[in-house]
């Protein structure tokens, strides 16, 4: 409430020029001398908050930092010699505000992506390779245990494939059946509806991968098991008919990008936890947001791979009918990604990562 | 002895403090939880009505291209329509799931419609800057935090029942719903994991300044034509805290609160209360007891309340 108490009881309608020199207390003139940047600072503050920052000129731009500090110093004077609390209270609230802007956010959303693209995403994921590796450790075991399972007993098929997978591909199909959900597709038209299905689908399963891993990792762990024994099911099915190979080639055009993603949102997922759970030097708080932040980098990145992914899955697999031809293009994603992963080693620009 | 403001809220155990690369302290105010709460409700809502908006809007293109192409009977070419149709709707529901809270955030004020409401935005932790990773990590764990249980409690109870998945997922859900409850800083999972937290934001406006009316400046009353002049006994009995009392009574302006006080003070120092000129009594009071600490303040001298001193 900025009413003018004075004008409401009849006296003191004298302001402005008037009014600085008559303040009786000289923490008041203090502040009257010193108003006129505050209220500039808070005009600018108010501007950029509304986010009209184009508005602005260039000249409110570059004395932003300036009228910071000068607002910042009032407020150290004024706790050493004022006693106004609706002042102080005032200023601390109009530095907050500026400090949220000088120091907030100053990159723009390209400009982070260029930093994201140029080296900082490659680096979170080589700084988190130690739970890449125990990922797809879990990975490769998740496979051989759905395999093992379904050869002592196939009914283990019908548990460990969703509904969704098993139409013909049950155990039992012919060879001729199997063969068909393989090749000899091409005539379709590219499903690109339900490649952005596909993607909607695995992004949020690869999210989670991610966010379990705030429980210390386990059930990213376990998530990677679950959905690989899928894998190691299907693998058994199409070995039994010989067709192994072929269906290896079939998953290969985006399996080996969507697989990749998903090793890197449940190592993303892993490395949180293993911070928590073993935080070394620092106190759990500061490792779980270090390495929270790390693995946001890499989330990212996996939510991209997962558009690759589903493009290939929706349109390539379609349009290439031969297992050599698929794996040519399969193994050249996974060159591409391990390339730029591991071997693109450019430092970024100021700090990217964590 | 802390600095004045922080005295009138002492006791208060949202407040913590930062300190700018300057090195000035600011204090901080954590959000409370209800208004936590309130933003996200506000956020779910705006959410909800935008993704309907979009579907609503969605069907009536799809309606519309049906009409025109139908009459041409050119039947791919519906199918090409509405397949792109189907793509952008599952496009924009993927992006206001995921993105909605991300490109709020990491705008100039940190905070999304709900917060802005609710008065509160997101900073960084330790103080310094609230970078694009945190706001990232953070609203990546709201997804098993809020949208998992929820999207599981809707299909477990699907079936009319709350079989073991339900029950199942109001666990899951009670975990992270309560997680703010059970630290001090008031965290939820994904601010613990980002490293942020989540405060109030101020917005204050400058009040007038006290010392300018007559009576402070030491002129007679223009009612009554008294010049109120305090002793230093007189001006002696209260410190920092009363000061800052009065300073709001003043500021509030009423009438009954101004008698009372006036009342007390006189009580105290000893004058006879007249009454009809409180205000200006009081004015002068306070710019007298304020000259008097504020002298006192920098000979490094503070008197916090009027215990202070005493023996």
């Amino acid at each position: 409430m900025a009413l003018d108490l004075g004008t409401m009881f009849g006296r003191n309608t004298q302001s402005g020029d008037a009014a600085l020199e008559a303040a009786a207390l000289r923490s008041d003139r203090f502040r009257q001398e010193r108003e006129g940047d505050w209220q500039r600072l808070e005009a600018i503050v108010t501007r950029m908050e509304a986010g009209r920052v184009r508005k602005l000129s260039d000249a409110d731009v570059l004395e932003l930092p300036v009228l910071y500090r000068t607002v910042a110093s009032s407020l150290s004077i004024a706790r050493e010699t004022s006693l106004d609390a609706a002042t102080l209270a005032y200023l601390e609230g109009l530095v907050q505000r500026a400090w949220f802007l000088v120091y907030g956010p100053r990159v723009s959303l390209g400009g982070w992506l260029r930093r994201f693209f140029g080296g900082g995403w490659s680096a979170a994921v080589r700084a988190i390779w130690v739970d890449l590796l125990i990922a797809l450790a879990a990975m490769v075991a998740g496979t051989v245990v759905g395999w093992v399972l379904v050869a002592h007993d196939p009914d283990w098929y019908y548990a460990l494939v969703p509904g969704q997978f098993a139409d013909a591909r049950v155990p039992g199909a012919s060879r001729e059946v199997l063969y068909g959900t393989l090749f000899g597709n091409q005539g379709q038209d590219a499903k690109s509806a339900f490649s952005a299905y596909l993607f909607s689908n695995n992004a949020q399963v690869s999210i989670m991968a991610f966010a379990l891993g705030f429980a210390f990792g386990v059930p990213s762990l376990m998530l990677l098991v679950q959905n690989m024994g899928t894998m190691g099911a299907m693998l058994w099915l199409y070995h039994g008919q010989g067709l192994m190979v072929d269906f290896a080639g079939w998953l290969a055009v985006h399996g080996t990008t969507e697989l990749y993603a998903i090793l890197l949102a449940g190592g993303a997922g892993l490395h949180v936890g293993r911070s928590m759970a073993f935080p070394g030097q620092l106190s759990v708080m500061q490792a779980a947001g270090e390495a929270g932040r790390r693995a946001a980098v890499v989330m990212v990145g996996v939510v991209l791979m997962l558009v690759v992914a589903a493009m290939l899955e929706g349109f390539a697999r379609q349009l290439i009918d031969t297992t050599a031809g698929r794996f040519t293009v399969g193994g050249a994603m996974l060159a591409i990604w391990t390339g730029y992963f591991f071997a693109f080693r450019r430092v970024p620009q100021g700090s990217a990562g964590a | 002895m802390s600095a004045a403001p922080a005295s009138l809220r002492a006791g208060n155990d949202r407040l913590r403090r930062m300190v700018t690369p300057e090195g000035i302290e600011l204090p901080i105010t954590l959000a409370s939880r209800g208004s936590r709460f309130g933003a996200l409700a506000l956020d779910l809502i705006f959410i909800g009505l935008a993704m309907l908006a979009t579907t609503i809007a969605l069907a009536m293109i799809a309606g519309g291209t049906f009409g025109e192409i139908a009459a041409k009977a050119h039947k791919t070419a519906i199918e090409h329509a509405l397949e792109f149709l189907f793509i952008v709707w599952i496009a924009a529901m993927f992006l206001f799931r995921n993105a909605w809270f991300l490109y709020f955030e990491l705008g100039p004020r940190g905070a999304t419609p709900g917060k802005r409401m609710t008065g509160i935005r997101v900073a960084a932790r330790d103080g310094g800057r609230l970078s694009a990773e945190m706001v990232i990590a953070r609203n990546l764990l709201r997804d098993i935090e809020l949208f998992l249980p929820l999207v599981f409690l809707l299909s477990a109870s699907d079936g009319g029942d709350m079989g073991a998945a339900g029950i199942a997922a109001t666990a899951w859900f009670l975990v992270f719903a309560l997680f703010p409850f059970f630290n001090k800083d008031r965290l939820r999972a994904g601010d613990l994991i980002a490293g942020s937290w989540v405060v109030e934001a101020p917005k204050r406006k400058l009040e007038s300044a006290m010392s300018v009316g007559e009576a402070a400046r030491g002129k007679e009353s223009r009612r009554t034509g008294v010049t109120y002049k305090f002793g230093d006994e007189e001006l002696a009995v209260y410190g920092e805290y009363e000061l800052q009392t009065l300073e709001r009574v003043l500021r509030e302006n009423r009438p009954e609160a101004t008698v009372a006080v006036a009342e007390a003070i006189c009580r105290k120092i000893g004058w006879s209360p007249g009454s009809g000129d409180e205000r200006a009594f009081l004015e002068a009071y306070y710019t007298q007891l304020r000259a008097r600490l504020e002298a006192g303040m920098r000979f490094g001298k503070r008197k916090a309340d009027k215990f202070d001193g005493k023996p």
